[in-house]
């Protein structure tokens, strides 16, 4: 292997409007390495990356590719230098197969599909994939989506990777099975970009740590001389504490009772199967389980958006009242929420549920309290102050609260969702996947938010992905596998391994 | 009942209605596979009718003995290039202004049915009068048909009595089917459609293909236009709807056919039975044939329905039909 890097990046200057999203960064990328790009959110990141895939071009500096200044003004120039990103939204045509995307764009004339397939399978057993090349896009999972991704950039020959957030969606197994894919493409002398914000998948799969601050490139450090704390150091530019507070919440009491709740989908498959359990006021209740088993039909069943099984029960324990309980079955989604029961949803697609892109942040706020005005006029003054307070405290970065919020980075969209969940005050919170694609700083910040509800006496409801932040986090954890309850432990008296056991293997009972 | 012969006049009217739709819908087609919803088909088609017959009748009227072969491939060229330009017009407001496709194909619409009608219009005065313009020469060439050399019966009158364009519809139908589903560029073509975002990061032209298709699907759409003006009404122009509610059917047949060609010509001729099968049945008065008239948009309704409820996916429109496309956009 040659020292000439892969790829240089000098001096490299993005500006949109006002904003300067890349200021006059210097990048470089070996062969053979696998270099793991860090930095909060909206630091940057994705701009730079999508300069080297020719979805933007720099407004100064230079860009050379194995030595050779280059000009990458479009996807084709970048497919010509090697240069293959693998996006976060996957760009996958659904009604085609495995095959046809893969070939999509190609030079060679003729459509030659049985050719295709072959080529596929010779990259698959050369690098340890599993893919149907004949699989329509809109049947596949998540992973299989993104190994479609990775194979259509190496059929087009590059030899430089570009994996934008490639296990924000991914199980821990799909994970594993993706950071080996990653290592034998190293052993062929691929150079890799990856950009995560999971610090220990950074420690796990890469050689060298780049790191960008606020569109500025602050250095790098090979992975074997650091650790998770200096990364963060690094990143958010002073001292962090990787600690989650766990405090008591002195008598937590009975909010939710769940029993019986079956759910049965479109097609007559049963999405939750008699799950029961009781949330407590004071108390953050985690749910972990595999992507898919059920997480989303639950938080919706309480909120009311989905139809559920006769036989199911939900009672509802209002704050102040010792009533028997309402019962929350048969109510419409704005009832239950006017009871003071939230739900922030953090779907795949961030502004696919809950928000409305070309508005602005305060106008997103009104989405939730344009009913409470007096007359026919909406109070647009606090939501306002709300859209502020939130702008503060989370740290979104926007020029104004007026600016559309489908031109954010990702996970500033996020902060304005479950911002504005917290700030409606329920009486029990449910989130899902709220970190999912934030930084580490912001996530911290939204754990703490939680706990600050907890101890506020709101029963929390936590679905999340990451293990050892259930463990930290909540007070006890309710496993799901597909749709029935495998367990419910208590987070003092059990381990990642229990937990992860009983996510695969259903198992009866628990000690709840 | 229908008798024998009957039911042979009733499948070559609906084979000659069905080709003025077929050429509509297969044009649309192509159009709606890069991912433009134009609406502006009825308009389209009235630029391919009005510059076919302005082509042939000057084309007629100044030279000594005209030569209907000559003035066939005149008009042809003449109707496709002015339906082209009418997709060029709608291709830089909806591409590169990124205007509302749905407004400006309306728009389209309207324009192309003024203009003809105002053309239409000056020629007829032009040639003595309402209703006196006719280009017998032209239009002979284009109703020539096998039934002029052969003795054909009834059955062999199903096939083989029509102007040539009845068969060029059904070839376009097949190439563009071949075309679609078998080539690189069909491919990728259809990406532009599903997914522009998809088809850029591959490294696919959006811009161009989405010009081309919609440019070259308005020529074919207009050689609906040319083929209602020089066959269906044999080298004439009446100022009425006719055309405008023939381009309408053609973009209901472009949902019937769920976007495949092939399903296009069947469909057409299919229309055209419904359309004309008023005349076979005995005892109608004036307003209950309108009722059967109805009978297309009502079949294209059925259809939408079932389409819908079977969410088969390969049955839907391309998935960013109606969306422009812009790269930086978020």
């Amino acid at each position: 292997m040659g020292n000439t890097p892969a790829v240089e990046m000098i001096n490299v200057t993005k500006r949109f409007g006002k904003v300067t999203a890349n200021d006059h960064v210097n990048l470089e990328i070996r062969k053979g390495e696998i270099l793991s790009l860090l930095g909060e959110n909206g630091s940057g990141k994705t701009t730079l990356m999508n300069m080297l895939s020719g979805l933007y071009f720099p407004d100064e500096g230079e860009i050379r590719i194995n030595g050779e200044p280059v000009t990458i003004t479009s996807p084709k120039d970048a497919f010509d230098c090697g240069i293959g990103m693998i996006h976060q939204h996957f760009k996958l045509v659904d009604v085609f197969t495995a095959a046809e995307n893969v070939t999509l764009g190609a030079e060679n004339s003729k459509l030659d599909i049985k050719a295709v397939t072959a080529h596929i399978k010779e990259i698959c057993d050369k690098y340890g994939f599993i893919i149907d090349p004949g699989k329509k896009v809109y049947d596949m999972s998540v992973s299989e989506k993104q190994t479609v991704e990775i194979i259509k950039v190496l059929y087009r020959g590059a030899d430089i990777l570009i994996l934008d957030e490639p296990t924000a969606v991914l199980t821990p197994q799909e994970t594993d099975r993706l950071f080996n894919v990653m290592r034998n493409m190293k052993a062929d002398g691929k150079a890799m970009i990856i950009i995560t914000h999971k610090l220990h998948e950074v420690m796990d799969v890469s050689d060298r740590v780049a790191v960008l601050r606020k569109g500025q490139y602050i250095g790098d450090v090979a992975t074997k001389d650091t650790n998770p704390d200096k990364l963060t150091e690094m990143m958010v530019g002073k001292k962090v504490t990787l600690n989650i507070a766990h405090p008591k919440y002195p008598n937590p009491t009975p909010r939710l009772t769940v029993k019986n709740l079956t759910v049965v989908d479109a097609i007559g498959v049963k999405r939750l199967d008699n799950v029961s359990f009781t949330a407590y006021g004071g108390e953050i209740l985690g749910i972990a389980g595999i992507a898919g088993s059920g997480q989303k039909e639950l938080l919706e069943s309480i909120a009311g958006l989905q139809i559920t099984q006769p036989g199911s029960s939900i009672l509802y324990y209002p704050k102040e009242a010792d009533s028997k309980g309402v019962e929350l079955i048969g109510k419409s989604p704005k009832e239950i929420r006017n009871l003071g029961v939230g739900l922030s949803f953090v779907p795949e697609d961030r502004l696919g549920m809950g928000l409305v892109g070309p508005m602005g942040m305060t106008d997103n706020m009104l989405l939730r309290s344009f009913r409470k005005g007096k007359g026919i006029f909406a109070d647009r003054k606090s939501p306002k102050e709300l859209a502020d307070k939130v702008m503060n405290d989370l740290g979104v970065v926007t020029p104004s609260t007026e600016f559309p919020v489908r031109r954010l980075s990702g996970g500033n969209v996020q902060k304005v969702l479950v911002g504005r969940e917290i700030a409606q005050e329920p009486s029990v919170l449910m989130t899902a996947y709220a970190v999912r694609g934030l930084d580490i700083n912001t996530s911290y910040i939204i754990y703490d938010l939680l706990t600050e509800q907890k101890m506020k006496g709101v029963a929390v409801v936590y679905v999340g992905e990451d293990l050892d932040v259930l463990l930290e986090l909540a007070d006890r954890i309710m496993v799901i596998c597909g749709g029935q309850v495998s367990g419910i432990v208590d987070t003092a008296k059990t381990t990642k391994e229990e937990v992860g056991l009983l996510m695969t293997k259903f198992r009866k009972g628990g000690n709840s | 009942m229908i008798t024998a012969v009957q039911f042979s006049q009733l499948l070559q009217s609906a084979i000659v209605f069905g080709t003025v739709i077929m050429f509509g819908a297969l044009g649309e087609i192509l159009t709606q596979k890069s991912g433009n919803l134009n609406l502006g088909v009825p308009g389209i088609m009235y630029l391919g009718g009005i510059a076919g017959l302005a082509m042939s009748y000057f084309y007629e009227l100044n030279v000594e003995h005209p030569n209907g072969f000559v003035s066939l491939i005149l008009s042809f060229i003449a109707a496709f290039a002015a339906a082209a330009l009418g997709g060029l017009i709608y291709s830089f407001l909806t591409i590169t202004l990124r205007a509302n496709q749905n407004v400006t194909g309306l728009t389209l619409t309207i324009f192309g049915n003024g203009l003809a009608n105002f053309f239409g219009g000056i020629l007829n005065s032009m040639a003595g009068g309402v209703g006196q313009i006719s280009v017998r020469t032209t239009s002979n060439a284009y109703r020539m048909s096998l039934a002029h050399f052969f003795k054909i019966g009834n059955i062999g009158k199903i096939f083989f009595s029509y102007g040539f364009m009845a068969y060029l519809a059904i070839i376009i139908a097949v190439v563009m089917y071949y075309f679609l589903n078998r080539t690189r560029t069909g491919l990728n073509l259809r990406s532009v459609g599903e997914s522009p975002a998809t088809a850029d990061a591959a490294g696919i032209n959006v811009i161009r293909y989405k010009y081309l298709a919609t440019c070259i699907g308005a020529g074919i759409s207009g050689l609906g236009g040319l083929y209602y003006t020089m066959d269906y009404i044999k080298g004439t122009w009446t100022t009425d709807s006719t055309i405008e509610a023939l381009g309408w059917l053609a973009v209901a047949l472009v949902i019937f056919a769920t976007w495949r060609p092939l399903n296009a010509i069947w469909g057409s001729y299919l229309f055209g039975v419904l359309y004309w099968m008023y005349l076979y049945i005995p005892g109608l008065t004036r307003s209950s044939q309108e009722i059967f008239k109805m009978l297309p948009y009502v079949v294209t309704i059925l259809v939408l329905l079932r389409v819908s409820m079977r969410k088969k996916r390969e049955d839907q429109p391309p998935a960013s039909l109606g969306l422009s496309y812009f790269r930086e956009e978020r």
